[in-house]
């Protein structure tokens, strides 16, 4: 299973994951980086499929994700 | 924090000076991406000029220079001919690299010296406050063409092709493999390679030229507005191509006929 992280401290809360993820495992959430803007939270990860698209995606390098 | 950082970028200048949601950010991940497949990170240096998408290559662990407005491909000719084993990357943006670097950029075309440009095309100027860049499109109310903008948008890609550069392909920030792809190709290919980004600006264009400031949906606008370029096939109507326009492997390179006129006079390079 992967393990996805998104990065609180390089996360500048643009929303581009919301939509580049094809199992839409971020979502919205009431978290907060430390730009003060809200963040992504992750739902389901077991459905992820390592595309690895949120990685290209992320313009900030924050979300890693961990798996085969 | 994404794994390929640790190895190129300077991660103690981070957060970049990006906004939230800029496309260079995707760009500089797959420029990373084209290096790692390559395995070539020794080999590269990287030249920029001025703009927002000049500041791509500052963050990265390599030898870059960040040049004059403009100016990037006359220091990225002068460093290939001093260092001809290196791989050039250039970093520059629409008004860099088509309105004040233009007479350099159909020079280097038409040299078809060993460069790979990433030109990323934001349609506007972006870091001096959103006025009208040559790619704007038509019709465009910027903070210099406040009645719509009149004129038509250079296509930089017709332009380097038809001077004689040797690779010349469009892609979007929402085709980051491909983009990647196309980065690591011109990379290898000998001769001028000329990569173009369709790229967003959420914060200048996203006021100026597509009305909306979310830079997901930019993305989405990208993704259904393009269509894959073929060769001998139909253009689909209002919609930009994107893909490999040219990929010549027989032009014959800068470096290579200087050395050529040189051995010719009987002069060994050192």
């Amino acid at each position: 299973m992967a393990v996805i992280t998104v990065d609180k401290v390089h996360c500048k809360g643009c929303g581009i994951c919301y939509t580049a993820c094809p199992k839409k495992i971020f979502v919205k959430s009431r978290k907060r980086n430390n730009y003060g803007s809200s963040m992504p939270d992750t739902k389901n990860p077991e459905n992820c499929v390592v595309c690895r698209m949120c990685e290209r995606l992320c313009p900030d390098g924050a979300i890693n994700v961990e798996g085969e | 924090m994404n794994k390929l950082y640790e190895k190129y970028i300077k991660t103690d200048s981070l957060p970049t000076l990006f906004c939230p949601g800029c496309g260079n950010g995707i760009i500089q991940v797959a420029a990373m991406n084209a290096m790692e497949d390559l395995g070539i990170k020794d080999e590269v240096a990287c030249v920029s000029g001025i703009g927002c998408s000049s500041w791509i290559p500052c963050y990265y662990k390599l030898d870059v220079m960040h040049t004059m407005h403009g100016r990037a491909l006359a220091f990225a000719e002068g460093l290939k001919l001093a260092q001809p084993d290196k791989k050039i990357l250039v970093f520059t943006g629409d008004g860099d690299c088509l309105a004040i670097g233009g007479n350099h950029l159909m020079h280097a075309a038409a040299r078809n010296i060993d460069l790979t440009v990433v030109m990323v095309n934001n349609y506007i100027y972006g870091m001096t406050g959103g006025q009208k860049s040559p790619a704007t499109p038509k019709g465009s109310v910027t903070k210099t063409s406040p009645f719509g903008s009149i004129d038509e948008p250079i296509d930089g890609c017709k332009l380097v092709s038809a001077l004689g550069a040797s690779y010349v392909a469009r892609w979007t920030t929402a085709h980051p493999v491909q983009l990647a792809k196309a980065i690591a190709e011109g990379m290898e290919h000998k001769g001028f390679s000329f990569i173009e980004v369709l790229s967003q600006c959420p914060v200048q264009a996203g006021k100026s030229v597509f009305g909306e400031k979310d830079p997901a949906a930019i993305m989405k606008r990208y993704k259904e507005g393009t269509y894959l370029y073929k060769e001998g096939g139909e253009p689909v109507e209002g919609k930009i191509p994107i893909g490999v326009f040219k990929h010549d492997t027989n032009a014959e390179e800068y470096i290579e006929r200087v050395e050529r006129r040189l051995r010719d006079q009987g002069i060994e390079r050192g």
